[in-house]
């Protein structure tokens, strides 16, 4: 069992969650991820570790709720557990001093991006960070990504904060400002990593995606996480999760993601009756 | 003992295992074998000769005194015949399902020169659920804590019983295993219609009766290096069992389609994660009903997953292999079962490339017939395809199973230890010592996959092993 120390939620739906495992927080390093199951009936499920703190013990991870078990998780709150908690696992990211290098984060992505955003900048990188949200209440972490930026922007897809437009948009308009761009990192959404790389590609600037396929083991047992790059099979959990960007078949990515949406919705209509109806209960006890 | 003359013992013929009926468990994840009843066990005892040049211990990898037990069968003594085997044998309730009995012990019986060996697996697994049903299953005594700490990493067959060795004789022992479960492929790769877990279960919590302690989610080389637990964490000697885990695929055109599945991936959603509980349990699998599923490979990872598709629901259901049925290496009750079950067999055929829709998902799969050439290095004959033989049938879902290497974790993370090209661990085949002080290793992770009864046998092999490095402190 992991006792989750503090939850606190930074946006609708987006939550962050202080948990115990010191171990894992003494291991981990920036890139790295953790697989949790919440109970005996749960799925496995990989979360990049978002921070750690060696002196309490605690590693941090932010969910985004989409699914039955991401929206499950985001009920619990403080002095909670969850069941299983398995890391640090896969290869840390790459980390050196690349000269001027670009952190972008889309949606959730934002959190994952950016533990590998402070490493950069520890590596003597100038630190340019790119964080999209779809509005202006779903932008998170914009304080801690400000404290390890050189230059740090916000794009929302609508205009309501900062930048208007999407965060290739806005990585487009540094190059086109004739900016000499070392280094990308994308993590988000598969559509949006796969547009960066195309943003890139043409610049031959060296970027790297973080990638999410479906896992089970996070050990490299059951090979349900292989991805194409270069068109070779690898195993994200034990080869990634980061990878080159220009070598990524995304196509590939998001069929395989998409394998169970079927299965995934069912099971969350499911739980939403169920916490729909657990609501109504209490509340007719509450009457009484 | 019943006074038969061996001639007579001879005529009596082999009593078959009650087993469920094929057409009813072919929709449900019930042992297969119920087991024999006292009477029938007592009455396939009286086919053993007793011979005085047991020949079937010599065929038993860890030689258990087979006809010793064999002769308490016949006496009606079951518990006193089980302890005879678990002198030789830690899991005698799993052995005596999962062991290829066909080509160890029951192969070299004498009266296998007649007709068909005395049952002696099914013997096995009697007196062992004998023992579990009793609720008498001792537990071995354990001698007074010498102080010494032991880490054993992974807890199939070779861990656990390396565990229980060392905790017999005193050792304060761990077993470090990855996932969130303890046993191993024993309880993520094979099915529970073929070993319930529950008996898996009761092997562990004897182990942990005993004292041994058990740490899931924990992954070495992640969580802690070799050297840290040596260093940080006081143990005195490590042992690796982490098993032969890593999926080998085809390298053709498609596998990365929706639909296409390794062994174990398919293995481990429904038997760790339960996924044919779904919604129940969270972990789906695509539902099969009405579906063709096609099997690749010949094995018993092979026979588990194409008769755990039939359970979903499959439609049809195929095993193609591209060598002739002798060659499969998997059980032959296991062959037998999934035939009765209705598993069609492709024999020779072997698939060149997996055809997918725009969609991604796999919808038909291109085979080519083979024929047999000269013996290989394995001493089979070599398969070779037959030019211009090539056609497609439509397919839902693949399965690859063409067997699993070693996990390179720990060796990535502590590249002191030796490893042979196959990216196995080499080791003194004596002692089980690995190339680094202090750390031993057995089972799969030593052989490449094999089977439970060696990596059983590779577990007490080291356990006696690093006894003796410990008490004499001489590598
Ligand atoms: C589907 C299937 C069916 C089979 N059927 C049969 C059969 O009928 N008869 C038979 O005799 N054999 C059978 N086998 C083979 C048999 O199961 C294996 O030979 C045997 O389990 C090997 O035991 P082991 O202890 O070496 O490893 P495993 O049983 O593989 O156990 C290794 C354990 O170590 C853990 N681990 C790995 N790396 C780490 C790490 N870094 N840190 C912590 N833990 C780690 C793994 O999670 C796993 O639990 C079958 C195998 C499969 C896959
Ligand atoms: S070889 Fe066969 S008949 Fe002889 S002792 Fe062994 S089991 Fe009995
Ligand atoms: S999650 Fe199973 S191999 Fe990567």
């Amino acid at each position: 069992m992991f006792k989750i120390v503090d939850a606190r939620f930074l946006a609708e739906n987006i939550k962050k969650f202080e948990i115990e495992a010191p171990r894992i927080a003494k291991k981990r390093k920036a890139g790295q991820f953790v697989i949790i199951r919440i109970d005996e009936y749960g799925e496995r499920i990989p979360l990049t570790i978002a921070d750690s703190n060696v002196e309490k013990g605690t590693i941090t991870i932010i969910v985004q709720g989409v699914g039955k078990t991401t929206k499950e998780l985001n009920m619990k709150e403080a002095g909670d557990s969850i069941l299983d908690v398995v890391g640090p696992l896969g290869q840390p990211s790459h980390i050196e001093n690349f000269g001027t290098a670009v952190s972008i984060g889309g949606g959730v992505g934002t959190a994952i991006a950016y533990p590998t955003a402070v490493a950069l900048k520890e590596a003597g990188n100038y630190v340019i960070t790119i964080n999209g949200a779809r509005s202006k209440d779903l932008v998170i972490l914009e304080d801690e990504m400000k404290s390890v930026s050189d230059e740090a922007y916000i794009t929302t897809d609508d205009g309501s904060y900062g930048f208007h437009g999407f965060v290739t948009q806005k990585l487009q308009q540094l190059i086109d400002e004739g900016k000499k761009l070392d280094f990308v990192l994308a993590i988000g959404p598969i559509p949006m990593m796969k547009a960066v790389a195309d943003v890139t590609r043409p610049y031959g600037i060296k970027t790297v995606v973080s990638l999410n396929p479906i896992m089970i083991d996070g050990t490299g047992m059951c090979g349900g996480c292989r991805v194409l790059i270069n068109g070779k099979p690898k195993f994200a959990c034990v080869d990634g999760p980061e990878f080159d960007a220009h070598a990524v078949d995304f196509k590939n990515l998001a069929d395989r993601n998409r394998t169970y949406r079927e299965y995934e919705q069912e099971a969350l209509k499911r739980f939403e009756e169920h916490c729909r109806l657990e609501k109504q209960i209490k509340e007719m006890k509450e009457e009484k | 003992m019943s006074k038969l003359t061996p001639k007579e013992r001879l005529k009596i013929p082999r009593h078959p295992m009650i087993e469920q009926d094929p057409m009813e468990r072919s929709h449900n994840f019930n042992e297969v074998n119920l087991g024999y009843t006292a009477q029938l066990a007592m009455a396939e005892a009286d086919r053993c000769l007793q011979c005085p040049k047991p020949t079937c211990v010599e065929g038993c990898p860890v030689h258990i005194q087979i006809k010793d037990f064999i002769g308490l069968i016949a006496e009606g003594d079951f518990l006193g015949a089980v302890k005879k085997i678990k002198e030789d044998n830690a899991l005698p309730a799993i052995c005596g399902r999962v062991c290829p009995q066909e080509e160890q012990c029951e192969e070299s019986c004498v009266v296998a020169k007649r007709g068909e060996p005395v049952a002696i697996g099914h013997l096995e697994r009697f007196v062992a659920d004998y023992e579990r049903n009793s609720g008498k299953i001792e537990i071995p005594e354990v001698k007074k804590s010498n102080g010494k700490k032991v880490a054993i990493v992974g807890s199939g067959p070779a861990g656990l019983s390396c565990a229980k060795d060392l905790c017999a004789k005193g050792y304060d022992v761990t077993v470090f295993e990855a996932l969130h479960e303890l046993g191993g492929v024993l309880v993520y790769g094979i099915p529970e219609f073929r070993l319930p877990k529950d008996i898996v279960r009761t092997e562990i919590d004897g182990l942990k009766k005993m004292g041994v302690k058990f740490q899931t989610d924990t992954i070495i080389g992640r969580l802690y290096t070799i050297d840290e637990l040596f260093e940080e964490e006081g143990f005195d000697a490590v042992f690796l069992g982490v098993g032969a885990g890593l999926p080998w695929f085809l390298g053709i055109e498609g596998e990365n389609l929706d639909g296409v599945y390794s062994a174990n991936e398919f293995l481990t959603r429904v038997n760790l994660m339960k996924a044919y509980k779904f919604p129940e349990y969270d972990s789906p699998i695509l539902d099969l009903h009405g579906k063709n599923v096609a099997v690749f490979g010949g094995g018993n990872t092979a026979m588990d997953a194409v008769r755990t598709a039939l359970r979903l629901g499959a439609k049809n259901a195929y095993i193609i292999y591209r060598r002739s049925e002798k060659e499969m290496p998997a059980r032959v009750e296991e062959v037998k079962h999934a035939k009765e079950e209705g598993v069609q067999f492709m024999l020779l055929t072997n698939p060149v490339r997996l055809i997918g829709d725009d969609e991604g998902w796999l919808k038909a799969v291109e085979l080519i017939k083979m024929e047999l050439g000269e013996p290989d290095a394995s001493g089979r004959r070599r398969p070779i395809p037959i030019e211009g033989s090539n056609f497609t049938m439509d397919m839902d879902v693949a399965i690859v199973a063409i067997g699993n290497g070693p996990n390179p974790l720990i060796m990535k993370t502590t590249p002191e230890i030796e490893v042979s090209k196959r990216n196995t661990i080499v080791v003194d085949p004596e002692t089980m010592k690995t190339s680094k002080k202090g750390v031993f290793a057995g089972g799969d992770i030593v052989t490449g996959g094999a089977t439970v009864i060696l990596a059983m046998g590779a577990g007490r092999k080291a356990a006696a092993a690093i006894d003796e490095y410990i008490q004499t402190g001489k590598w």
